[in-house]
């Protein structure tokens, strides 16, 4: 490992991972350059001509069918599903630190929900409110559905944070005269904040853009990915790139403003940290 | 005295006690401890609301999956309590539903060989082959972002690359391979392995760099140090302790392949069926029982195949 010469298996490997990461951003690319279609354009290349004429359709109604609702009901879902995640997964971690009664069950439900196959999941909680006469929105029974989706990778990260987690700082805490919530408050969460903001990154993209368990648990009403599903089978025009390139393009700046807002705690704690090891 | 409370995770596995990142984490004064086990039903309360959200989303809906399977319906009332076999009946005696288990299993087994084999390389590449912590963090994300967008998005961008006038039949026209466009290339079983490589290989890379990580680099030095080459090492040393990693992700990959049918019917057409897509399109005519039947099998054939592989690789000393 500390010799300077890369073995040769590097560079083929190096090229395999090029390769990947052109096959992961590759055909993304291709629907953010062809939203910038000209309005003659077609679905597929060649560019007709550069515009921002079909993300302008976005805005005219008639043309696409209520995608700003079904928007709505995207990024509600996502919000309250990520605030439930964090609060929840964040709870159950500090949970699991402790021997209680059912830990174990409960901890294989969470993973059973995980690999659940998501028919199976949306079958079920659909035929749960129809057997109970309720009917489903995305408030009620989608809103379910996302959370067994969000809340075995939250609890998972919780896990494992908790697993390193150094228990000396609230025990000294606690030595210091802190209470119970005290301790939370101004140790533990502050410790785990970069652990939070990407349980909180999970929460919220893996609700907005979940389909597969929301289809049978949503009713009437479709959230965004349900509309561009619907919409892909007779699309017609590049409008659907656009709304495409649109939604893309918000989960980035999630993405984006979770990792700044790890990097910045990062930075603040190297600040103002400790100051081990720096004395002479 | 000092009663040792193990951290978190001892009731979970058992296995994930060994004191790793620090030491010390495993002792704790005896006063803590005790303000620990005054309050038991401080965990229970911790616990709720996580424990509500699953038995009300999860653990009931499943159970009613398994009790809709022997209900009967009618074109005007979907579910009529009863336990009737017929449902079950009627899924085996299809020849449909042979056919969809027979596609859904053929893509799992090539979705599994493609994304365990791509997935090992590359985490292979990320752990052994990168210098720096950065390095290694920076190209592990660039794996991740795609994993937090849009699904569906991430389907219908294969679109304008396969489709008649895509990209790929451009070029394969302007190099002169074929003579007119090839219409196999979207809405066929290659676009659906495809669309399941470029969505789950991530499912594999992270579980297998996670094993490699903790693969103690003086094994390597020593086979080094006693003459094996790079394969040698990587046969020998990494393969094996990779075995969890690779588990867990084949978990996934199954599960995931298993029950889809949003990129079977996007990327498929109406030309490839899977199991979900069949059961989807069962609960499209609102048909819950045959379709919670349906399911049930399913679920089987999930377990069975999950089932062999927790035999061979114990998962839960992975968190």
């Amino acid at each position: 490992m500390h010799a300077a010469a890369r073995p040769p298996i590097f560079y083929g490997l190096a090229v395999l991972f090029v390769l990947f990461v052109v096959f992961l951003y590759g055909p993304i690319a291709t629907v953010v350059v062809l939203a910038f279609q000209g309005p003659e354009g077609g679905l597929v290349f060649p560019m007709n001509s550069v515009s921002l004429h079909w993300f302008g359709e976005l805005f005219r109604t008639q043309s696409i069918g209520d995608i700003w609702g079904a928007f709505d009901r995207s990024i509600a879902p996502g919000a309250i599903v990520m605030v439930a995640t964090v609060l929840f997964s964040f709870l159950a971690g500090l949970a699991f630190r402790r021997r209680f009664l059912g830990a174990t069950a409960l901890f294989y439900v969470v993973i059973a929900s995980l690999v659940m196959p998501s028919v199976v999941v949306s079958l079920g909680i659909g035929a749960m409110f129809e057997m109970l006469g309720i009917e489903r929105a995305w408030y009620s029974s989608a809103l379910g559905a996302h959370l067994t989706w969000t809340l075995p990778f939250g609890l998972l990260i919780m896990l494992a944070v908790f697993n390193r987690f150094n228990s000396a700082f609230e025990e000294a805490a606690h030595d210091l005269g802190a209470r119970g919530w005290q301790t939370i408050r101004y140790v533990v969460v502050p410790i785990i904040a970069p652990s939070l903001v990407g349980v909180a990154l999970f929460g919220f993209t893996l609700s907005y853009d979940e389909i597969a368990r929301t289809s049978q648990s949503v009713g009437a009403l479709n959230t965004l990915p349900l509309e561009l599903e619907a919409m892909q089978t007779n699309a017609t025009t590049p409008v659907i790139y656009a709304l495409g390139a649109m939604t893309t393009g918000l989960s980035f700046l999630v993405i984006g403003v979770c990792l700044l807002g790890v990097i910045a705690v990062r930075r603040r704690r190297n600040r103002f940290g400790s100051d081990a090891g720096k004395a002479v | 005295m000092t009663i040792s409370v193990r951290p978190l995770g001892s009731d979970i596995g058992g296995s994930i006690t060994k004191p790793c990142a620090n030491p010390d984490s495993g002792v704790r004064s005896g006063e803590a401890t005790v303000m620990r086990r005054k309050l038991p039903i401080v965990a229970y309360l911790e616990a709720l609301p996580l424990a509500v959200v699953f038995l009300l989303f999860f653990v009931v809906p499943i159970a009613l999956v398994v009790v809709v399977s022997f209900f009967s319906y009618e074109t005007y009332q979907i579910l009529i309590p009863d336990f009737t076999l017929d449902n079950f009946r009627e899924v085996f005696s299809e020849a449909v539903t042979y056919r969809t288990y027979f596609i859904t299993v053929k893509f799992c087994l090539i979705v599994w060989a493609i994304t365990s084999v791509l997935g090992f390389f590359i985490a292979y590449f990320l752990a052994f082959q990168l210098r720096s912590r950065t390095s290694q963090t920076v190209l592990l994300l660039v794996c991740s972002i795609p994993f937090w967008t849009s699904i569906v998005i991430r389907m219908i961008a294969w679109i304008p690359l396969l489709g008649r006038n895509g990209l790929v039949n451009r070029m394969l026209l302007g190099i002169g391979v074929v003579d007119r466009p090839q219409e196999w290339l979207l809405y066929s079983e290659l676009a659906v392995i495809l669309g399941y490589v470029h969505l789950y290989t991530l499912m594999m890379i992270v579980p297998i760099f996670n094993s490699m990580v903790r693969i103690d680099r003086s094994l390597i030095e020593a086979a080094t140090d006693a003459g094996a080459n790079t394969f040698q090492v990587l046969q020998t040393i990494i393969l094996p302790r990779s075995k969890t990693g690779i588990a867990v992700g084949s978990i996934f990959v199954i599960a995931l392949v298993m029950g889809d049918f949003v990129t079977v019917d996007v990327l498929g057409g109406g030309q490839v069926a899977s199991v979900g897509k069949q059961i989807a399109t069962q609960l499209s005519y609102l048909q819950f029982p045959p379709a919670a039947a349906n399911a049930m099998i399913l679920l089987l054939a999930v377990i069975v195949m999950i089932a062999l592989l927790v035999r061979i690789v114990d998962i839960r000393k992975e968190l």
